[in-house]
């Protein structure tokens, strides 16, 4: 197999892989995070306003993470800096 | 309609116009695009002020915005918060109508390009330090950093800059994967689906936009309020909370 198209290879398997493990994490929190706030919002239906912003900076915060994995992945199926440089080589 | 193509991750790589070395990307345009919008809007907004009780719908319309984002920043920020107001207010404004105008067709958030974000969150890293160092003065403001004990002055520093590359990547990321969502889901069912996520859209915008002034206010009230929970814990003898 030659360079090209283990790096072809390499970068899709490892974007999927980054977003399949990637998303476990976060999809978990969130879910312990809403979770929580559902039953604070139930027992305590006054301090809603505090707890939903509160709920809303947390997931935020939360999701990054899930989002980093994204746009690794993205990068490397679509901007893949070691792709051109192959490519690169292969032409030049 | 679609501006930037799907392998294209950033409208950077748009070049509209280019004349020589200054290039004209669709970052640019756009980010000039809804800056004139705001200066203009807020230009003739204010032009008619009044303090009858009959106020223009627009006056209205931007108290209404304005007075919310204050009371906002005054439930973070205990005290003094209207120093904060221009430069938080600033912020979500920019990022609340980059994101929102992506209903329009042929409009590419300029908050979905790298640079944008980056330059939005480097601002907040600069502005952290100036407004701790106006509140509390050079010294104690140089002493949070050393504040449990010296080993924990390079967490600190880390901190700083982790925080602004989340700030960054958390706004770059939210508004452009959403584009590429509706991108994908147009080439798989055109017809429907794709307006549903593009009102999902708006919602996203708008809580980014929420996120990030929050969050660049949290930032800012915890440099520069540091001192003044202390004594107020020594007051009340209250339990230390983290």
């Amino acid at each position: 197999m030659d360079s090209l198209s283990m790096v072809a290879m390499a970068s899709i398997i490892t974007a999927g892989l980054c977003m399949a493990i990637g998303s476990i994490g976060p999809a978990l929190g969130q879910g312990r995070a809403v979770h929580s706030a559902l039953s604070s919002i139930a027992q305590q239906p006054d301090e809603r306003n505090s707890l939903t912003r509160t709920l809303f900076v947390g997931l935020a915060m939360i999701e990054s993470i899930a989002i980093y994995c994204f746009v690794i992945s993205m990068i490397l199926v679509f901007a893949n800096p070691f792709w051109t440089y192959i490519v690169k080589k292969a032409g030049g | 309609m679609e501006i930037v193509a799907i392998n294209q991750i950033s409208p950077d790589q748009v070049i509209l116009f280019q004349w020589g070395w200054i290039v004209i990307n669709a970052t640019l345009v756009y980010t000039w695009a809804v800056m004139g919008l705001l200066v203009a809007g807020s230009i003739l907004i204010t032009r008619g002020l009044t303090q009858d009780r009959t106020l223009s719908r627009w006056q209205n319309l931007l108290e209404v915005i304005l007075s919310n984002v204050r009371s906002e920043i005054r439930e973070i920020a205990k005290d003094g918060g209207d120093s904060y107001f221009p430069f938080i207010g600033t912020l979500f404004l920019f990022i609340l109508f980059s994101n929102l105008l992506t209903f329009i067709p042929g409009y590419v958030a300029p908050t979905s390009a790298l640079s944008t974000t980056s330059a939005l969150a480097v601002t907040v890293f600069f502005a952290v330090p100036l407004f701790g160092i106006t509140k509390l003065g050079i010294i104690e403001y140089l002493k949070e950093y050393f504040r449990p004990n010296v080993i924990f002055f390079p967490f600190h520093v880390m901190g700083e800059f982790s925080r602004t590359l989340a700030l960054a990547v958390r706004l770059f990321g939210n508004l452009m994967s959403h584009e590429k969502v509706i991108a994908i889901l147009l080439a798989v069912t055109p017809l429907f689906f794709p307006i549903v996520m593009q009102a999902l859209g708006l919602l996203i915008g708008l809580i980014q936009a929420y996120i990030f002034a929050i969050l660049a206010m949290v930032y800012i009230a915890s440099a520069s309020q540091a001192h003044e929970e202390k004594e107020h814990k020594e007051k009340k003898h209250e339990p230390d909370r983290a």
